[in-house]
């Protein structure tokens, strides 16, 4: 017990010491926060008019963030699929970024749920036992338990495996390995009840389409990776992390698979609504060349399309697929198009004709922009400090204080035999 | 349409899980977070609550008392809150009779006025008149709600108002992830503003835009406050909570007509006991050509509409 009590100080320790950039990093952040914070108190004492949903779009930027993160924290598992199943050498050490950034994810995720409520005061009344939750029939109530669930899953790992790194002990594969594996179904099933959420809607025709959860699935795989790509390369520039080239090729080998398996399926949704052309088509429509003169997504729809399109090019030819710069841009660009994909593409045609075919053209207000950066900014606090903890653990240079005269042990954890 | 029959959809149960378990529960794990929370000023009490079909008759008294005591506070106005439950062997129908419909609108302020919504910012209505094309018939795409003209009926148009539907089948009620909102044994569907949580879940759900989000603290002024109240119907609502047509659960479980049906100048609308052979929605029912809105997506409503002429 002590030697974890001394194992949190030097958490402490390693998150408050950085260097001039760290402390303007964390600094900018710590801004983002306020601004966000001050919005939520505004938010908070004139109620949801301070955002631009109304009856007719009830839902809007808070829940297409959140549906997006879903997908970077499911997409975690991307990466734990053949680094711990497969036994690939090279990715085994960037397996505990992407839980790091699944935590990040999630954290995100719920509280763009909570800043959407109207009356987040009464959170006990969906909390099992203490509540009444609409449990099996609530899909919200699935989502809240699933997204929960992977939380603490993916905590106990990254906590469970770093601190037997830190004290320079093997990890016990019996314990473990059961849980990376239970992890995986649990991030997929992450974004598939999230996908249900809209899925499950009989009055949202632009929902109610069994293709929804696939590709959600098929989305997740593409913008959570890109993120991961970027980040490696940072890391591997400031911290000294080694993570092989091969690795970083690999994922992107696999994104060009799934943006493959993304583009079809959308090609397959829009060949339905366009060619049986029913009274569905109107919200299909409404995003990709609008109705009249409401016409506030269409540049948005193609501008995702042709991100998705080129970053798939870019992905699926070797030598681009390769070379650091058309990579990044790749990165960038599928993060882009997943983006509007995911979030605002998705919510918005779904209210757009309302039920009752009224058109209302939604954009986020001053207030909602703000909060969102609040929001981004806790998420990449808690990413920021969670890696100032792991990546020296990783790396060797943050040690149990009796091994310190030790020998650096190899990176990441290594298993029993 | 009997009785049995409705036991089998999916409604929420009636009898909650171990009543006493959940309160030692919710006492103890509590604990903490209550602390915190009535130092935000978040009543205590309402925290603790238990959800309405729990509470004892001493407790539900309590929590009517708590209601007109919030009324004085907020309007300076006594006011009645009951919570009538539904009569046995009853269950309400509605029916609108388009052929008659002039687009007054009388019917959506009679609404506004009798059941304390909010009238501006956001203004709420519960009743949305659509105006459609004689030409297209009942065509969303082509309906247009903020019809404006110094008369009606305009020529070419019919007028198609939307309200609650009171479904069989309540999409919003199996979206509702509190239990905030369920349907009653008469038949309407109701929501504790005391118990949602204002996650607009039902608000997707529902096909015909019936439910209504309070975006900010409705503005209703004193002398306009309707003092006649019941709990799951036309008690002033607070923010973030979604409200809707209860049939007039106030009026109607007295044995009184809706206010929009009391208001419409023209006999449109009709209601009554579907259970009861006599009754004006039944002869509405076996005479007319009746129809459902939106019937593809088996929402079974209890409100119809006919073409008497």
């Amino acid at each position: 017990m002590t030697g974890f009590l001394e194992f949190v100080k030097g958490c402490g320790r390693q998150v408050v010491s950085g260097g001039r950039a760290y402390r303007l990093w964390i600094g900018a952040l710590l801004a983002l926060i306020v601004v966000g914070g001050v919005a939520y108190a505004h938010q908070a004492r004139t109620g949801l008019i301070a955002t631009n949903m109304r009856d007719q779009v009830s839902w809007a930027f808070y829940i297409g963030n959140f549906t997006f993160l879903v997908g970077v924290a499911a997409a975690a598992v991307l990466l734990v699929i053949p680094a711990y199943v497969y036994q690939w050498k090279p990715l085994k050490e960037v397996v505990v970024l992407g839980e790091l950034l699944a935590i990040s994810a999630l954290t995100m995720c719920l509280l763009f749920i909570l800043v959407d409520m109207g009356r987040p005061d009464r959170f006990l009344h969906i909390m099992p036992l203490l509540g009444t939750p609409n449990w099996p029939r609530s899909m919200l109530t699935w989502d809240a338990l699933v997204l929960h669930a992977y939380l603490f899953l993916n905590l106990t790992l990254v906590l469970y495996l770093l601190f037997k790194t830190y004290r320079g002990e093997h990890y016990d594969r019996r314990i473990f390995l059961p849980l990376v594996l239970l992890s995986i179904p649990l991030s997929i099933s992450t974004h598939t009840v999230t996908a249900f959420l809209y899925n499950g809607m009989a009055a949202r025709a632009y929902w109610n389409a069994s293709i929804l959860a696939p590709r959600f699935i098929a989305s997740a795989f593409c913008s959570g990776p890109a993120v991961m790509i970027i980040l490696f390369q940072i890391l591997r520039r400031t911290n000294g992390l080694p993570i092989k080239d091969e690795a970083i090729w690999k994922i992107a080998e696999l994104m060009s698979y799934a943006m493959f398996v993304n583009l079809f399926l959308l090609g397959a949704e829009l060949f339905k609504e366009y060619y049986s052309a029913t009274e569905h088509l109107l919200y299909t429509q409404y995003f990709w060349g609008g109705i009249g003169e409401h016409r506030t997504l269409v540049p948005y729809a193609w501008a995702s399309l042709a991100c998705s399109v080129i970053a798939f090019v870019l992905f699926l030819v070797p030598s681009t697929r390769r070379n650091y710069v058309t990579l990044n841009l790749g990165c960038v660009l599928i993060w882009a198009g997943v983006y509007i994909e995911k979030g605002m593409g998705l919510i918005i045609p779904g209210f757009t004709p309302d039920t009752l075919g009224e058109i209302y053209e939604y954009r986020p207000t001053a207030t909602e922009w703000a909060i969102a950066a609040g929001v981004f900014g806790i998420g990449f606090l808690v990413f920021t400090m969670l890696v100032k903890i792991a990546v020296p653990i990783l790396v060797g240079t943050f040690r149990a204080p009796e091994r310190t005269e030790a020998p650096s042990q190899s990176p990441a954890g290594i298993p029993a035999h | 349409m009997t009785t049995e029959k409705r036991t089998a959809l999916p409604v929420v149960a009636d009898a909650p899980l171990d009543p006493a378990r959940r309160a030692f529960l919710r006492t103890a794990a509590a604990g903490a977070a209550v602390a915190s929370m009535s130092a935000c000023g978040v009543n205590l009490d309402d925290f603790l609550r238990r959800h309405f079909k729990e509470l004892s008759p001493e407790e539900l008294k309590r929590v009517l008392a708590k209601v007109e005591q919030r009324n004085r506070d907020r309007f300076g106005k006594e006011t009645k809150v009951s919570a009538t439950g539904a009569r046995p062997g009853v269950e309400f129908g509605y029916g609108l009779d388009l052929s008659r419909c002039i687009g007054c609108r009388r019917c959506v302020y009679a609404c506004v006025k009798e059941n304390n919504q909010s009238r501006s910012n956001p203004q709420i209505h519960w009743i949305r008149v659509l105006e459609m094309d004689k030409e297209h018939g009942v065509d969303l795409a082509r309906a247009e709600s903020y019809y404006e003209s110094d008369a009606v009926p305009r020529p070419g148009k019919f007028y198609f108002p939307v309200q609650c539907q009171q479904c069989r089948n309540p999409p919003c009620v199996k979206a509702c992830p509190t239990q905030a909102t369920w349907k009653e044994k008469d038949g309407i569907v109701v929501i504790d503003y005391d118990w949602c949580i204002g996650c607009r879940c039902c608000m997707s759900a529902c096909p015909y835009g019936a439910r209504h989000f309070n975006w900010a603290t409705p503005t209703l002024p004193a002398d306009e406050l309707n003092p006649n109240q019941h709990y799951l119907g036309n008690r002033p609502r607070p923010k973030g909570v979604v409200e809707k047509c209860t049939f007039c659960v106030q009026r109607t479980r007295e044995g009184r007509y809706p206010a929009c049906l009391e208001a419409c100048p023209v006999g449109a609308r009709k209601f009554g006991n579907l259970l009861d052979p006599e009754s004006e929605i039944r002869r509405v029912m076996e005479t007319k050509r009746v129809f459902v809105f939106k019937e593809e997506l088996a929402t079974h409503p209890q409100f119809y509409y006919f073409y008497a002429t």
